[in-house]
C-alpha cells in the first residue's frame, strides 16, 4: 500500500512538473516551418523593414573608426537629385534671369544720370576701413563665386573644353581658394555686420521709397538716409546670406563636427541654393554699383560722392551731412569712373 | 561580359572580420581607411544579423554621377572605379554614397579631404594592369590576373560572395531553398534595384 502511495505522489509529482515546464519554458514558442523544421530568420533583421523604420541601418563594428557602422544610408538618392538637377535649375533660373533682367533693364533705362549734373563739391561717403572691408569681402565673394558654380557647372560647360586634366588642375586650386578665402570672407561679412548695422534698420522712410520702386522705375528720387531700402535689402542678404553660406559650409569643410552624413547634405543643400541666389542678388548690386548709376562707383572707390548724387539718392543723409558742414574739396581730375 | 556584384549572406556571416583584414593587407590600404567593415545589427539580441559591407559597385552610381570632375568610371564588368589624379577630394561622392564607401585620407591643414580611397573590386585603377603606379595607389589587381577580390575568395562561411551577378544570385537562391530561409540580399535594391527572391 505504502509502495502505491509513493507511486502514486510520483506521478503527480511529475505531471506537475511538467505542467509548470510546459507552462513556463516556451514563452515565445520557435516559429517553425511548414514541414515543422526550425526558422532561424523568424525573428532576424529585416533590411527593407529597417529601412522603412528609419532612413539607414547602422549597427556596431569593431573597427576604431565608428562612422563605418552605419551600413547604408540611400538617403543620398534625394540628394544627388538635388545636387544634379535642382541646384542646376535653381542657379541657371537665377542667375541668367538676373542677367537677363538687367540686360533689358539697362538697355530700357539705361544709367541712371546725375539729373543736376555735378557740383563740383563732395560728401565722404566710406571711410578707408569700410571700403576695405568692402573689397576684402567683394574680392573674396568673387573668387568663392566661380569656383564654387566651377563644383556644379564646371562638370558640364568647362571640363568639355578644357578636358579632365586641366579641369582637374583648375578645380583643385579652385577648391583650396575655396576654403581659404571663406576665412577672409567671413571675417568680412561678420565686419559689415557690425559697421553698418546702425543704418541698417528698416524704417519708414523705406516703406515710402519701396512705394515709389526706389526712383529706379521712374524718374522720382523718394528721400533716403545713408542706406535706402535697397541697400538695406543687399546688407540683409550679405548678413543673413553670407551667415548661412559661412555656416553650412565650415559644416562641410569639417565633415562629422556635429553633423552626419544626412547633416552634411541638407548642409550642402542649404549652401547652394542660398549661394546662387546670393550671387543673383550680388549681379544686382554690381550692376547698379558700377553701369547702374552714374557717380555711384566713386562712392566705394574713392570714399567720395558728389553732392548732388547725395541730393538725389540719399537725399535725408546729405541734409544731415551738410548741416554738420562735411563738404569738402572736389576731388582731384582723372579719378577713377566707372562705365564713361 | 560578367556584372560584378557583391553579395553578403547575413544568415552566414559571423563577423570574423577576416575580409576586412584581407583587403586591408592585399591593397594595402592606408591607415585610417577601410575600404571593407562588417556591421553587426541588434548585436546580442535574437535575430541579429552581421553583414560585410564594401562599394557595392553600383548600377548607375551615385558616387559617379555627382563627382564635380567626373574622375569615376564603370568598366565592362561593372565595376565603379575612380582616378585619383583627377579626384580633387571634395567629398560629393561621400554625401551621395547609400554605402559610405568613400573615404578621405586627412592631408593638410585642417584635415582637409586627400584624394578619394574606396574598394576597387581588387580591380586597380586607370593605370596599365599591374604596374607599380597603380598598384600604390589602389592597391592589387586580382581581377586583371583571373582571380576575385581577397575577400570574398577567402571567407571561411563562404557568406561574402564575389562574381558575376547573376551566378551569386542564383548561389544564393538555392541556398536558401535548400536550408528554407534567408535574409535577403543586403544593399542589392539600393545598389542594383533588384532582390533576391527569398
Amino acid at each position: 500500500m505504502a509502495t502505491h502511495l509513493t507511486r502514486i505522489r510520483f506521478i503527480i509529482g511529475a505531471l506537475t512538473l511538467a505542467f509548470i515546464v510546459a507552462c513556463a519554458a516556451p514563452v515565445k514558442a520557435q516559429q517553425r516551418n511548414p514541414d515543422n523544421s526550425v526558422n532561424p530568420t523568424a525573428s532576424a533583421v529585416n533590411e527593407s523593414q529597417l529601412l522603412n523604420e528609419l532612413d539607414r541601418i547602422s549597427g556596431r563594428c569593431t573597427i576604431p573608426d565608428q562612422k563605418a557602422c552605419t551600413l547604408e544610408q540611400p538617403a543620398g538618392r534625394d540628394w544627388r537629385h538635388f545636387h544634379q538637377v535642382t541646384l542646376r535649375w535653381i542657379g541657371a533660373i537665377s542667375i541668367l534671369g538676373m542677367l537677363v533682367l538687367l540686360v533689358v533693364f539697362y538697355l530700357t533705362r539705361g544709367m541712371v544720370r546725375l539729373e543736376a549734373g555735378r557740383s563740383g563739391r563732395v560728401l565722404v561717403r566710406f571711410s578707408a576701413f569700410e571700403r576695405l572691408v568692402h573689397w576684402m569681402t567683394a574680392s573674396c565673394f568673387i573668387i568663392l563665386a566661380l569656383s564654387g558654380l566651377n563644383i556644379t557647372f564646371g562638370r558640364p560647360l568647362l571640363l568639355p573644353l578644357i578636358g579632365p586634366e586641366a579641369f582637374t588642375a583648375w578645380s583643385q586650386w579652385a577648391k583650396y581658394a575655396h576654403n581659404y578665402l571663406s576665412f577672409p570672407f567671413t571675417l568680412g561679412v561678420f565686419l559689415i555686420f557690425m559697421m553698418w548695422i546702425a543704418w541698417n534698420i528698416p524704417n519708414r522712410v523705406d516703406v515710402e521709397w519701396l512705394k515709389e520702386g526706389g526712383g529706379i522705375v521712374g524718374d522720382r528720387h523718394p528721400p533716403a538716409g545713408r542706406f535706402n531700402a535697397g541697400q538695406k535689402m543687399i546688407y540683409w542678404i550679405v548678413v543673413l546670406g553670407g551667415g548661412a553660406v559661412a555656416a553650412s559650409g565650415y559644416l562641410l569643410m569639417f565633415p562629422f563636427y556635429g553633423t552626419n552624413i544626412a547633416g552634411m547634405q541638407l548642409a550642402q543643400i542649404v549652401h547652394g541654393v542660398v549661394a546662387v541666389l546670393f550671387v543673383a542678388a550680388m549681379l544686382g548690386h554690381i550692376y547698379i554699383g558700377t553701369i547702374g548709376m552714374e557717380g555711384a562707383f566713386e562712392g566705394m572707390w574713392d570714399g567720395k560722392v558728389d553732392v548732388n548724387w547725395a541730393k538725389e539718392h540719399h537725399s535725408l543723409w546729405a541734409q544731415e551731412e551738410l548741416a554738420k558742414g562735411h563738404v569738402s574739396a572736389p576731388p582731384p581730375a582723372g579719378r577713377m569712373q566707372a562705365a564713361e | 561580359m560578367a556584372r560584378m556584384k557583391f553579395l553578403c549572406d547575413a544568415d552566414r556571416c559571423i563577423e570574423c572580420n577576416a575580409c576586412v583584414t584581407a583587403c586591408k593587407n592585399e591593397n594595402e590600404v592606408p591607415w585610417g581607411i577601410n575600404r571593407r567593415r562588417v556591421v553587426t545589427i541588434n548585436d546580442g539580441k535574437p535575430g541579429e544579423r552581421s553583414v560585410s559591407m564594401a562599394c557595392m559597385h553600383c548600377t548607375d552610381a551615385p558616387c559617379q554621377a555627382v563627382c564635380p570632375v567626373n574622375c569615376f568610371y564603370t568598366t565592362a564588368d561593372g565595376v565603379v572605379l575612380h582616378s585619383k589624379d583627377l579626384c580633387i577630394g571634395c567629398g560629393y561622392c561621400f554625401y551621395a554614397c547609400p554605402f559610405g564607401a568613400p573615404q578621405y585620407p586627412k592631408v593638410g591643414n585642417f584635415g582637409s579631404r586627400g584624394k578619394m580611397d574606396k574598394c576597387t573590386y581588387c580591380a586597380g585603377g586607370p593605370e596599365a594592369d599591374g604596374s607599380l603606379a597603380e598598384y600604390e595607389k589602389y592597391g592589387a589587381n586580382r581581377l586583371a590576373e583571373g582571380k576575385l577580390p581577397l575577400c570574398a575568395e577567402m571567407c571561411s562561411t563562404k557568406s561574402l560572395l564575389a562574381g558575376d551577378g547573376e551566378i551569386i544570385a542564383q548561389i544564393y537562391k538555392e541556398r536558401v531553398v535548400k536550408r528554407g530561409y534567408g535574409s535577403g540580399a543586403w544593399g542589392w535594391m539600393t545598389a542594383y534595384r533588384e532582390t533576391i527572391a527569398s
